[in-house]
């Protein structure tokens, strides 16, 4: 993938900064904007590239730094709080031999805290690559995590 | 319009906002991310106030008057907001005051000292962050930033140069370059523009006060100075004078109590430029060179030319600055006559100007031996902390001359320090050598005054020039822009990077408004027409200069010494 | 507005013009905006995002104007608790996109986004098929069922980030920029999206537009309470039974919500307290839940309805865990702009921590008072103006817990010196 062909398909303008960025986020496999990327979009929008990085900077679902492969999202707002009896951050952490904010030594997971994704009602819940999990409970979230990495996992 | 402030009757016109309107009371309202002529950011909300009938409180710097208004300036509640939110700044900032340069002239100590806070109930939350010391012309300390915005206001929307941006978010927010970067790593010109607005200790001028002290008290340096013409139009609003005014001959007593050796004019290089400058514009004129010619002795400008604008390199005239100019002429010319090493010789340059700094380390500038020729740049901050830490009061200096060979000036020289000034001083020599008739008027109005950009025609040889004059770098590039298209109408530009030309530069006096600006033009233009000699063609030490050494304008080697070039960089 | 929730197909058009959808649109087409306008206003509807503002007071200020004018549908649902929105944008898409069209009609805007946050992909997804079936359908584009009307949504996802449903700093992210909110004055029906005329509203009002119209403003009027008519939708979560989206006339009680609806806290344990609204709503104890749900009845929380989140908290929870969470959240979400709300949060959280670890003075009491009215009066934007209502209310509410941990503190300083 070329970043020149994800800009092809929006009008050169400053508007359409954000949805470019974020495009291009979810089609790279680190998930980041590099340098020489902002450089490119800042040129390409008409804009300095002190702005893109701005933007980058700003928005939690961009970053300038790269991240895993799967981006594992963990809510942390009361509703998901008051409905989670195992902790599922901790549950994840564990699993994965992580801490928060940090990547797999094998690039393919990140774990990241996020603010209420709106499944308040079937908390608690989790976003991996912005798809939402809800309902978790520690068995859940052990078969999620083996379907990302490619792994049957038997039972229920 | 009619309202009410503190239940005092105020009467307005529509559109004022409630500081506005307070102004023009006397009434009090403390401010801090507020800066006249910049955007109004509304972030601090130090200005709260209490409005009738409205909920919550609202920012006087932008809240509208309207008729009927009652509006309380200094309630408890105004009064505890008002000191909560600035305990809530100090927590995040490095209060080590008595470290930094800005100790008692500091806007937020101000405002935390008129707003009574003897005690922080919030403990620090400062996460410290590396300074940036990395260029030689400004240092940024984050760790003082308050985030009041002017800083990214200046740089974007008045040099429309984009390198300094907030990021990040919340509490974690910074005011930087791209990247983090340090900033000579970006397209930073080093105008200084973003120093001089900053209420704190967040960016500022590279401090050299320690190494030119050492360099007084070394027996074994020969220590010379010279003083640019901004300067002195400005350095007494530090000083407690009534104005930023200070004579020259108490300024020359002054330098010569801090202990330089000798005490030289910028004015008088400035002359000289003029001389090869003119006759560079007349060459070019004349034998069909590149034109329209661009002015070369900004150099934020340079800065700016050289990393954006490779393309009009050619434009620009290849005479040095009367900075360098004056540092080469030490080294070589006064060197000579006076059977010195040039390596004892020790330069120092007064300047308004934070970009000198990094003029004067460029590579190109070295006479002899790798050595700068002009060692090192004071901006006009740096001299008068130096004229607090010797105690030199004002009050007591004798009017003193400039030294020789350097001393003796014109009032076209002068007018360097204000936009629009070199090029007035360039056209009185420049319409005389090619009408050879003598001016009528001296005074060249249609090019001065704070507008961006500035047009005048004049008769050349029977032709009618047209020349424009810029300040502030978002109307040069307009300017530089036209040149690029090759629609530019103009024969000579003059290009400087801050409002206001250099009176208004990065390294003068804190405190630098339109206001202040039009008070330092008007001195400018006041020491102008109390001179004798008003054009730089008829210095006489300049033209015995030329007989003794040069020979004449652009000549060998007065191009070898005095002219340099241009490369495109990054 | 639920009605079709769960009964079409929401990736079908012909499902909802099966039941009924764009038909208030055909009738509307050949109305006049002021009329269209005056039908909401006798309606009586404000508001459902949170700020509760008259929606016929913007709708009069836009048709005023004149030029190029946008309508913008606030679909950043970031509150904490809230998925109303989510579910109205999944279930039934048209309902939102013919609202819409009718406001956009009503005011003269031909073009509006809807701005989505980034985490709702499969609402993206399912209004992005939505919007090109009915361009297909000839409901949007030009000449919009054959009469002299054009309009045109386009979607515009959110970057994460609470603070872009605040409206300026949603404007500023649709422009391409940090999502950071602006200076007021002008407010977005003088200077809005690209510096024109532009009219914000959340999605379950867009959502109402329909059912106003249909049934006629003043019948709509007699829905729900003297104090606020209609039907609202509460997003019920935490600690209750039967955890969803409820679709309920105003007048009816927060407590009705809990226990009839709801079915009330699972395995016999008690409601402790309950939070209004989102992160940004009073918190407030089992004894006032008895106060019906509108904005007049909840001024006492100082505090308005909000979007309509309850979420219930069973007696497990420390008051000070909760607080801290909510804070913890603002601290996080903050644009940075301005002083009191940037420095303010993070010294708040300290604060809190200090309850929650028993080592709080008076002293630290009257400061976090101190500190979350002043962070609440002279914030420059909502996010700030409400993060602290919680507080505020607790230490009206649940005065006894902050005391009782003082106390606590002060004893255990004892004892250990």
């Amino acid at each position: 993938m070329q970043i020149i062909d994800v800009l092809k398909k929006y009008p050169a303008k400053e508007t359409s900064l954000l949805e470019i960025l974020l495009e291009i986020d979810s089609l790279k496999d680190n998930h980041s904007i590099s340098k020489e990327e902002m450089y490119v979009v800042a040129n390409y929008v008409g804009v300095e590239v002190s702005h893109v990085y701005s933007v980058v900077s700003f928005y939690t679902l961009l970053s300038t730094e790269p991240r895993g492969k799967h981006i594992i999202q963990v809510c942390k707002d009361v509703p998901c709080y008051v409905n989670d009896a195992f902790d599922v951050r901790k549950t994840v952490e564990r699993l994965l031999h992580i801490s928060l904010g940090e990547t797999t030594r094998d690039g393919l997971f990140t774990l990241e805290e996020t603010a209420c994704i709106g499944c308040c009602d079937e908390a608690p819940a989790m976003l991996v690559d912005l798809e939402p999990y809800t309902n978790l409970t520690k068995d859940k979230i052990h078969q999620i995590i083996d379907a990302y990495r490619g792994v049957k996992t038997s039972g229920a | 319009m009619n309202a009410y402030i503190n239940h005092i009757p105020v009467e307005f016109e529509k559109g004022m906002t409630i500081l506005d309107v307070a102004k023009n009371y006397n009434i009090n309202i403390p401010t801090l991310c507020h800066y006249p002529e910049l955007h109004i950011n509304s972030d601090c909300r130090i200005c709260s106030v209490e409005i009738d009938g409205r909920k919550g409180l609202k920012t006087a710097c932008s809240t509208p008057m309207h008729e009927g208004m009652k509006v309380i300036t200094n309630s408890p509640r105004v009064l505890n907001a008002r000191k909560t939110i600035t305990e809530l700044i100090l927590s995040n900032h490095d209060a080590n005051c008595t470290a930094c340069t800005r100790n008692l002239n500091c806007e937020l100590q101000s405002l935390a000292k008129n707003l009574g806070i003897d005690l922080n109930r919030f403990p620090t939350v400062l996460s410290r962050s590396p300074l940036d010391l990395l260029n030689p012309s400004l240092v940024r300390n984050n760790n003082r930033c308050i985030k009041c915005g002017r800083c990214v206001d200046v740089c974007k929307n008045v040099q429309s140069m984009h390198v300094l941006e907030t990021m990040h978010r919340g509490h974690k927010m910074t005011v930087g370059p791209a990247f983090d970067d340090p900033l000579n790593d970006r397209i930073c010109t080093f105008c200084g523009q973003c120093a001089n607005v900053c209420p704190v200790g967040a960016i500022m001028e590279k401090d050299n006060t320690d190494i030119v002290w050492e360099k007084l008290h070394d027996p074994s340096v020969y220590v010379m100075v010279q003083i640019a013409p901004a300067v002195r139009v400005a350095v007494g609003e530090t000083l407690n004078q009534k104005d930023g005014l200070i004579s020259n001959g108490k300024l020359v007593s002054a330098l010569r109590h801090l202990g330089f050796d000798h005490i030289y004019d910028t004015n008088f290089t400035a002359d000289l430029t003029i001389m090869e400058e003119g006759t560079e514009l007349i060459k070019r004129v004349t034998e069909g060179g590149v034109l329209p010619m661009i002015t070369s002795c900004c150099p934020a400008w340079i800065n700016l030319a050289e990393q954006r604008y490779a393309d009009v390199l050619d434009h620009i005239s290849t005479c040095k600055s009367p900075q360098q100019m004056f540092g080469t002429l030490a080294k070589t010319y006064f060197a000579d006559k006076s059977n010195m090493d040039s390596r004892d010789i020790y330069v120092v340059s007064v300047m308004p100007c934070t970009a000198k700094k990094y003029e004067a380390s460029r590579k190109e500038f070295s006479s002899f031996y790798d050595l700068p020729d002009v060692d090192i740049v004071l901006t006009t901050r740096e001299l008068s902390k130096m004229f607090r830490q010797m105690g030199v009061d004002f009050s007591f200096m004798e009017e003193e001359s400039f030294d020789n060979p350097f001393g003796i000036t014109t009032g076209a020289a002068q007018l360097f320090g204000a936009s629009g000034g070199v090029m007035e001083a360039a056209l009185r020599t420049v319409y005389e050598l090619v009408n050879k008739e003598p001016l009528k008027d001296l005074n060249f109005t249609s090019v001065r005054g704070l507008k961006g950009i500035k047009e005048a025609s004049v008769n050349l040889g029977g032709n009618d020039v047209k020349v424009a004059v810029s300040n502030g770098l978002a109307n040069a590039k307009k300017l530089v822009d036209q040149v690029r298209r090759g629609e530019s109408p103009y024969t000579f530009i003059e290009i400087m990077a801050c409002p206001g030309g250099c009176i208004g530069g990065g390294g003068q006096p804190y405190g630098t408004t339109n206001e202040v600006r039009e008070a330092r033009l008007e001195s400018t233009y006041f020491i102008d027409e109390d001179m004798v000699c008003r054009k730089s063609h008829e210095n006489e030490m300049i033209s015995s200069l030329y007989e003794e050494y040069l020979g004449e304008p652009n000549s060998k080697l007065a191009h070898h010494l005095l002219h340099t070039y241009y490369q495109a960089r990054k | 507005m639920t009605a079709r929730f769960g009964v079409i197909d929401p990736f079908s058009i012909e499902d909802f013009t099966n039941h009924g959808g764009y038909d208030v649109l055909k009738k509307v087409l050949s109305m006049k905006g002021e009329d269209i306008i005056d039908e909401v206003r006798l309606s009586r509807i404000t508001g459902r995002g949170g700020a509760s503002f008259p929606t016929y007071l913007k709708m009069q200020a836009m048709a005023k104007e004149t030029g190029e004018k946008y309508l913008v549908c606030n679909a950043d649902e970031g509150e904490p608790g809230n998925f109303k929105d989510k579910y109205l944008m999944e279930r039934d898409p048209h309902q939102l996109l013919e609202g819409m069209l009718i406001s956009g009609f009503a005011v003269g805007a031909k073009k509006a986004y809807i701005y989505v946050r980034g985490e709702y992909q499969s609402a993206i997804y399912l209004l992005e098929h939505a919007i090109s079936e009915a361009r297909k359908y000839g409901y949007l584009g030009q000449d919009i069922c054959g009469q002299d009307f054009s309009f045109d949504i386009e979607i515009r996802q959110g970057g994460g980030a609470y603070v872009c449903g605040e409206e300026f700093a949603l404007l500023e992210s649709i422009e391409g920029k940090p999502g950071r909110t602006r200076v007021k004055p002008p407010f977005p029906t003088e200077v809005g999206l690209f510096g024109q005329p532009t009219l914000i509203n959340n999605v379950e009002t867009f959502s109402t537009l329909p059912h106003i119209l249909a049934m006629g403003g003043e019948a709509y009027g007699l829905l729900g309470s003297d104090f606020a008519s209609g039907t609202k939708l509460i997003s019920l979560s935490g600690n209750v039974r039967h955890k969803g989206l409820y679709e309920v006339e105003y007048g009816v009680s927060i407590r009705q919500v809990i226990e009839e609806l709801g079915g009330g806290v699972p395995e016999g344990r008690a409601i402790n307290m309950v939070q209004l609204g989102g992160a940004c709503g009073p918190i407030i104890p089992e004894h006032l839940l008895d106060i019906d749900i509108d904005n007049e009845r909840f001024e006492i929380f100082n505090s308005k309805m909000g979007a309509g989140a309850i979420i219930v908290i069973d007696d497990r929870f420390d008051l000070f865990e909760i607080l801290i969470r909510t804070m913890r959240f603002f601290e996080h979400e903050s644009c940075g702009k301005c002083a009191p709300c940037r420095e303010g949060h993070i010294q708040i959280v300290k604060l809190l921590e200090k309850f929650y670890d028993t080592m709080v003075t008076k002293k630290d009491y009257e400061s976090l008072v101190s500190l979350a009215n002043v962070i609440h009066e002279t914030a420059l934007c909502g996010l700030g103006q409400t993060s602290t209502t919680s507080i505020l209310a607790t230490v009206e509410f649940f005065q006894y817990y902050y005391q009782q941990r003082i106390r606590q503190s002060e004893r255990r300083e004892w004892v250990q010196s």
